[in-house]
């Protein structure tokens, strides 16, 4: 059974995907449709609040609830695509670096060092401003961003289980290295990866969305929240909830995986502290 | 001693050698650099000279030497915008960032340190369960959103705060409890674990067995050796504090590195984005050396190997 905050956790997150896969069904509106007449109207529940418009209209008249609900989905694709992306990569170079130790590991581990060494956010700006933003790259950033997690994690329990007796039985009977990793070793790995992976889109969403807010992650008009809260900075002083609800949905989306991801630890692996 | 500072040095050294490859290689692979680094009304003469002059004709590798060569000489090059040497630009705006950085992780420690030790002394009250609620709530909000938050509130609201720019301290304390709420999250998280850890030893046992008065044992025994490892993480909150500052920065028009490196990127400016990449890398593989010096002087049993 899930802890109080694992079960919050899951309802967010499942809330989410719902949202996400039933985002026409659901949004009130077309989330690209403009209505100049319409535009800046406070959310319902206030004095001049545009009836229709639950959570009030953006600069250029469109529904802030339904680019809310649509947005859902550039998140949610993003985060879990680029841990999709990042995590096969990098706990295979991680089981390959433990496991045939030598060259590779150093200049696998190395590289890792310089990564972690870095502060990922500059070096993602420089490449999306190079290659020009758009969902795919993004994707790509952050996976560029992810893989060193999964590929250390991965070397170290291939250190720590290389010498165990069953791995020595099964290398005796002949099998080959990419049966053993595969067969022997990678199960062995599963559940703290399990682990960082779910802590990793939480953190993979959090990316996107500053990537979008700075204009360099999905482009308009599609909605995203991190390129909403770029667009209402713009009418702070007269349109708080412009910049308020986007903010909203990203925390609350990442508080959940979150919690998810502390319920997991707890159920799978003890022993890993806070990630 | 001398040889570990060494070895750092050169582990330091392997970093911005690292970053300055990756950079360097993204900005010309991805097409033809004349038209990342020229301005879009260059007529075609002018790329091919840009082109031969920069040694864009040659091998990437006799350009790789070439440009650590000057690098090493403290030549990053030219902007295109400010059509003047990139370095002096990107060094003008450091202390900048130094400031706001510094200045987020001095708010962060001072409320991480008392929150956390509570959190652990009092485990499982009330008040450890509202502080790690609220260190995931600080973990799991968006740095930019924030920041807008921050605004909206003190600002717009209330008009205590000046939204953006730089100046005397009225300035600073949005945009350093902005980018230090995470860390300050972070690290909570992280004393409270250490303190945990630290009271189910013996000596602290002994200590309350001794009948000494629980503040003595808490900061006297318990907290001291909790520091040791926060002092670690300081290292790499910097580093997320200088990333941090990118998007920080931006928000609250603070004249640092991260905006400077966010407009040169939309001014397709790339002499200045890879001379600030490269400085940052800098900063912080100096930072990341000063704090494992730190710790060696603090927890006199580390030996440097």
């Amino acid at each position: 059974m899930p802890t109080r905050a694992g079960a919050i956790g899951l309802a967010i997150v499942v809330l989410d995907l719902v949202v996400a896969l039933f985002a026409p069904a659901l949004a009130p509106h077309d989330p690209l449709d403009q209505d100049v007449t319409r535009r800046l109207l406070p959310p319902a529940w206030l004095a001049g609040g545009g009836r229709g418009h639950l959570l009030g209209t953006d600069q250029l008249g469109r529904d802030i609830l339904s680019r809310i609900i649509h947005g859902s989905r550039v998140s949610l694709v993003i985060g879990f695509l680029s841990v999709g992306v990042s995590l096969p990569v990098g706990v295979a170079l991680g089981l390959f670096a433990g496991y045939w130790s030598g060259r590779f590991d150093d200049v696998t581990m190395r590289i890792a060092d310089v990564q972690l060494a870095f502060p990922f956010i500059l070096l993602a700006i420089t490449i999306a401003g190079v290659l020009g933003p758009s969902p795919r790259n993004v994707v790509l950033i952050l996976a560029v961003g992810g893989w060193v997690v999964y590929a250390r994690l991965a070397r170290s329990q291939v250190l720590s289980l290389r010498e165990k007796e069953f791995i020595e039985a099964a290398r005796s009977l002949g099998g080959g290295t990419g049966r053993i990793l595969l067969r022997h070793v990678l199960p062995n790995v599963v559940s703290p990866i399990i682990v960082v992976a779910t802590f990793a889109v939480a953190q993979m969403i959090l990316l996107e969305s500053s990537l979008s807010f700075l204009g360099l992650g999905v482009q308009p008009p599609t909605p995203s929240w991190g390129a909403m809260l770029n667009d209402g900075r713009a009418y702070i002083t007269v349109a708080w909830w412009l910049t308020t609800f986007p903010g909203v949905a990203i925390m609350l989306t990442v508080l959940g995986i979150n919690f998810v991801g502390d319920w997991l630890r707890d159920l799978l692996d003890p022993r890993l502290q806070s990630v | 001693m001398r040889r570990y500072i060494v070895r750092r040095l050169a582990q330091a050294l392997l970093v911005v050698f690292g970053v300055s490859l990756v950079v360097f290689f993204v900005i010309r692979l991805s097409g033809d650099p004349t038209f990342l680094l020229l301005s879009a009304d260059a007529t075609e003469a002018d790329r091919a000279r840009f082109a031969h002059e920069q040694g864009f004709d040659r091998p990437i590798h006799v350009q790789y030497a070439a440009f650590v060569g000057r690098a090493l000489r403290g030549d990053l090059g030219r902007s295109l915008r400010y059509r003047q040497p990139v370095l002096p630009l990107v060094l003008e705006r450091l202390p900048a960032t130094l400031e706001l950085a510094l200045a987020a992780l001095v708010v962060s420690l001072a409320v991480a340190i008392p929150a956390g030790v509570v959190s652990a002394v009092r485990r499982n009250t009330a008040y450890d369960n509202l502080t790690m609620l609220g260190a995931l709530f600080g973990q799991s909000m968006p740095v930019f959103w924030l920041g807008i938050m921050m605004i909206l509130i003190f600002s717009v609201r209330f008009e205590l705060l000046p939204t953006s720019g730089r100046g005397g301290l009225a300035h600073l304390v949005l945009p350093a409890l902005t980018l230090g709420l995470y860390s300050t999250a972070r690290v909570t998280r992280l004393v409270r674990a250490g303190m945990l850890d630290v009271i189910g030893q013996d000596y602290i046992r002994t200590a309350w067995a001794k009948g000494l008065p629980d503040r003595r044992v808490i900061f006297k025994h318990a907290l001291r050796n909790t520091l040791i490892p926060v002092v670690t993480i300081v290292g790499l909150e910097m580093g997320t504090l200088l990333g941090g500052a990118v998007i920080t920065e931006t928000i609250f028009a603070w004249p640092g590195l991260g905006r400077l490196a966010v407009t040169a990127i939309f001014q397709r400016d790339y002499p200045l984005v890879q001379a600030v990449v490269l400085v940052t890398a800098m900063v912080f593989a100096i930072t990341n050396l000063l704090v494992d010096l730190l710790y060696g002087w603090l927890d006199p049993r580390i030996r440097y190997t």
